[in-house]
């Protein structure tokens, strides 16, 4: 073209820039414009931070790489909307930090598995999944429920999701390590809780110590349960 | 241990090569190997049958399929990567490495370190959660640390170069170099919880982490599993075959678009999801336009065997390269059929992904490893050639047996759930719940463990017939048996 390859392939810096420059423009064009666009993300009423157990919850599920098995993108075709519920929209992961959209279904969408099942099912079934469904794939995590969580961290979790996005406020950092025991004991009266964190579940629990089950649990509640699609139409959801 | 290269036709001093770093790369690729192949195998048994998870929390299917995943692609494919670009980059630039031999050490150790730390962080429980860049935050800050390093002593090797032009397998493993390093610190930029805890937060969540990490996992098969091999490829295809490279215009298109088109290509991990329309479109029409430049070096490295095809009875590690070549134009076609928005309706989220991906990293990336080793060995310890062709040639012919097995057992069960996923039956109802489609793939899981089994039992064939060649009588000290006059390019 301008000039010839013969002189790129002699001068490693020339070589290297251009491919630099090569390599940078799809990246930019694609990626920049989903931080400037101001709908890419919809504009929806309900979505609100995880509570503590949950957010606990979550980090365990990546732990687990339950990601590796499980998808959380019901995509816009009509039988997935049928299978699983109304098709996943992106404000529905804008508090993920990472997102847990997931690449494959050995298991089933979990997007909307929230409220779907009642909490003692879900500890029954990740203690032994074979036990209520026989031909089922899923590895047991009955040592979750054996494992206490260890929860120390959990006003630096906040404060850190607060710096990279999720709006947390100062009283529900100051109250993270109350929020997360009163979700994790189905006794404890919820008001304060579900005044910071509308619709959190309490979880049955043990009483005595919060197990990594009980956040799990409590995790796997609220999945695709906080938008309020009373108020939306197709419209308003258009990216 | 050095050796000498044999100048005397080249008119060149002798340069006295690092081939250290080289024996030490490539045993730790052998080595890897067997263990990820060993650990897919384990996996693909906890699929076809849930008992063998055993209950235990550190070998979990979720804990343990980013052992395989990391230790097929960063550890196996990376080692080969660094044994086979040190080795290169000295020949076809006619220079020691740079940097100086404690450097290419740290390089290696360094990198066996991390590769060790991030298995063990897996099973133990540490993940950022995110396919392909699962190490937590200080493990990334190491990896950059070596990452520099590699970068550092390659291309300072390429500015010390004594050859007017640098090689076109050297402006592939430069692209490669510099690629992963942009993605790997632009998908891993997250905060700590803090400094003394592994957990940290990406700090991009949602859609644009979604992106992100698509714009980092596709290239990571781009960069590290197609243009750091297609820099194998360039090199000892027509090392083994005796002929230059067929087309030294076609290098210059196929390396210029193939760098530019990879990136764009992302999205189309994103089909149908919540990703805006726009950009699924835009990767999707660029997955589709990279089936040309990826034809285009398959076709430079097949075509460059005109003349030599006979060598592919005599030569079995030249029968492995050539065939990586016909499955890389395999699965570059594949690639951008299933990118396209209605195939990917039905491919997405089923087998059929699992099945393209391995007849990339099987059928290409190990075979043209294996292709590499097959030469380097017998060179990099100056023995006439292998120990016995014929058990190099019962492992091409079980891998490539086993690798049938895998790749077709999981388009039948690929396909299989993504029709019963979206059939109904004559009232308008979903036909089938999702755990028949679960039931109905078994068969094809063992089908699949078996073509893995087939895969791992090549593998071992290949570890002793090296060991064989290892210790099979020297010849000739400090020349090397394969050196000749550098593969250049035809005008």
């Amino acid at each position: 073209m301008f000039i010839k390859h013969a002189t790129i392939e002699r001068n490693a810096i020339l070589l290297l820039v251009l491919a630099l420059g090569a390599i940078s423009v799809g990246g930019l064009v694609e990626i920049i414009p989903l931080f400037t666009i101001e709908t890419t993300v919809e504009h929806v009423k309900g979505m609100r931070p995880y509570t503590p157990l949950e957010q606990e919850g979550r980090d365990i599920y990546i732990r687990e790489g339950c990601y590796l098995c499980h998808s959380q993108m019901i995509r816009a075709l009509k039988d997935e909307v049928e299978r699983y519920g109304h098709y996943s929209l992106a404000a529905e992961s804008m508090y993920d930090h990472p997102f847990q959209w997931g690449s494959r279904r050995i298991g089933p969408d979990l997007a909307r598995v929230g409220g779907k099942y009642s909490s003692d099912w879900h500890y029954a079934h990740l203690k032994n999944p074979q036990a209520l469904v026989p031909e089922s794939l899923m590895p047991h995590y009955a040592f979750l429920a054996d494992s206490a969580l260890s929860y120390d961290n959990i006003t630096d979790k906040l404060h850190t999701l607060r710096a990279v996005g999720v709006p947390y406020t100062d009283e529900q950092i100051t109250n993270a390590r109350l929020d997360l025991e009163t979700q994790a004991n189905a006794l404890a009266d919820p008001a304060a809780l579900l005044a910071r964190y509308p619709k959190a579940v309490s979880v049955p629990g043990n009483a005595k110590t919060v197990t990594e089950l009980d956040a799990l649990v409590a995790y796997l509640q609220v999945l695709g349960t906080e938008v309020d699609f009373a108020g939306t139409n197709e419209e308003s959801l258009q990216q | 241990m050095a050796s000498t290269a044999a100048a005397a036709d080249s008119g060149l001093p002798p340069v006295v090569y690092n081939d250290d770093v080289v024996r030490k790369f490539t045993i730790a690729a052998i080595f890897w190997a067997i263990v990820a192949f060993l650990v897919g195998v384990v996996l693909a048994s906890e699929l076809a049958w849930p008992q063998v998870n055993l209950g235990l929390s550190f070998i979990n299917f979720g804990r343990l399929r980013p052992v395989h995943t990391s230790g097929a692609i960063f550890a196996f494919g990376g080692s080969a990567l660094f044994a086979t670009a040190f080795y290169i980059v000295q020949r076809t630039c006619h220079v020691r490495l740079f940097g100086g031999r404690a450097l290419a050490d740290f390089i290696f150790w360094g990198y066996q370190f991390f590769i060790v730390m991030a298995a063990l962080s897996y099973v133990l429980g540490f993940s950022q959660g995110q396919e392909y860049a699962e190490p937590e935050w200080h493990l990334d800050l190491f990896l950059t640390v070596i990452w520099v390093c590699f970068a550092i002593v390659f291309i300072g090797t390429v500015m010390m170069r004594t050859e007017p032009h640098i090689y076109v397998a050297n402006w592939f493993y430069m692209a490669f170099i510099l690629t992963v390093a942009v993605l790997h610190i632009g998908n891993n930029i997250a905060l700590p919880v803090n400094i003394y805890t592994a957990k940290s937060y990406n700090i991009f969540s949602g859609t644009q982490n979604a992106l992100v990490q698509w714009w980092y996992g596709h290239n990571a098969v781009g960069f590290f599993l197609t243009a750091g091999f297609l820099g194998m490829m360039y090199y000892f295809i027509p090392k083994a075959a005796g002929r230059p490279v067929y087309s030294y215009r076609l290098s210059i298109v196929h390396f210029w678009s193939l760098i530019f088109m990879y990136i764009w290509a992302g999205p189309h991990h994103l089909h149908w999801t919540a990703l805006p329309d726009w950009a699924q479109t835009l990767g999707m029409a660029f997955s589709i336009m990279l089936w040309m430049p990826s034809w285009g070096g398959m076709i430079n490295g097949l075509m460059t065997l005109s003349g030599a095809w006979d060598k592919l009875r005599t030569d079995p590690g030249l029968r492995f390269s050539v065939t990586a070549v016909g499955f890389y134009g395999m699965s570059t076609f594949e690639g951008p059929v299933m990118s396209i928005r209605s195939v990917n309706a039905l491919s997405h989220y089923t087998d059929w992904g699992i099945g393209h991906v391995h007849s990339g990293s099987l059928g290409w990336v190990a075979f043209i490893s294996f292709g590499a080793i097959y030469y380097l060995v017998p060179s990099l310890w100056n023995r006439s050639g292998l120990y016995s062709k014929k058990l190099a040639a019962w492992h091409y012919w079980i891998a490539t047996f086993g690798i049938v097995l895998y790749i077709s057992s999981m388009w039948v069960a690929g396909i299989m759930e993504g029709l019963m996923w979206r059939a109904y039956d004559s009232q308008g109802f979903l036909q089938y719940s999702f755990l028949e489609s679960v039931v109905a793939v078994h068969p094809f899981y063992v089908i699949r463990l078996l073509g893995g089994l087939c895969f791992l039992s090549g593998a071992l064939i290949m570890v002793y017939n090296l060991i064989m060649t290892v210790r099979s009588q020297r010849t000739n000290p400090g020349i090397e048996p394969f050196s000749g006059a550098m593969p250049v390019a035809a005008e």
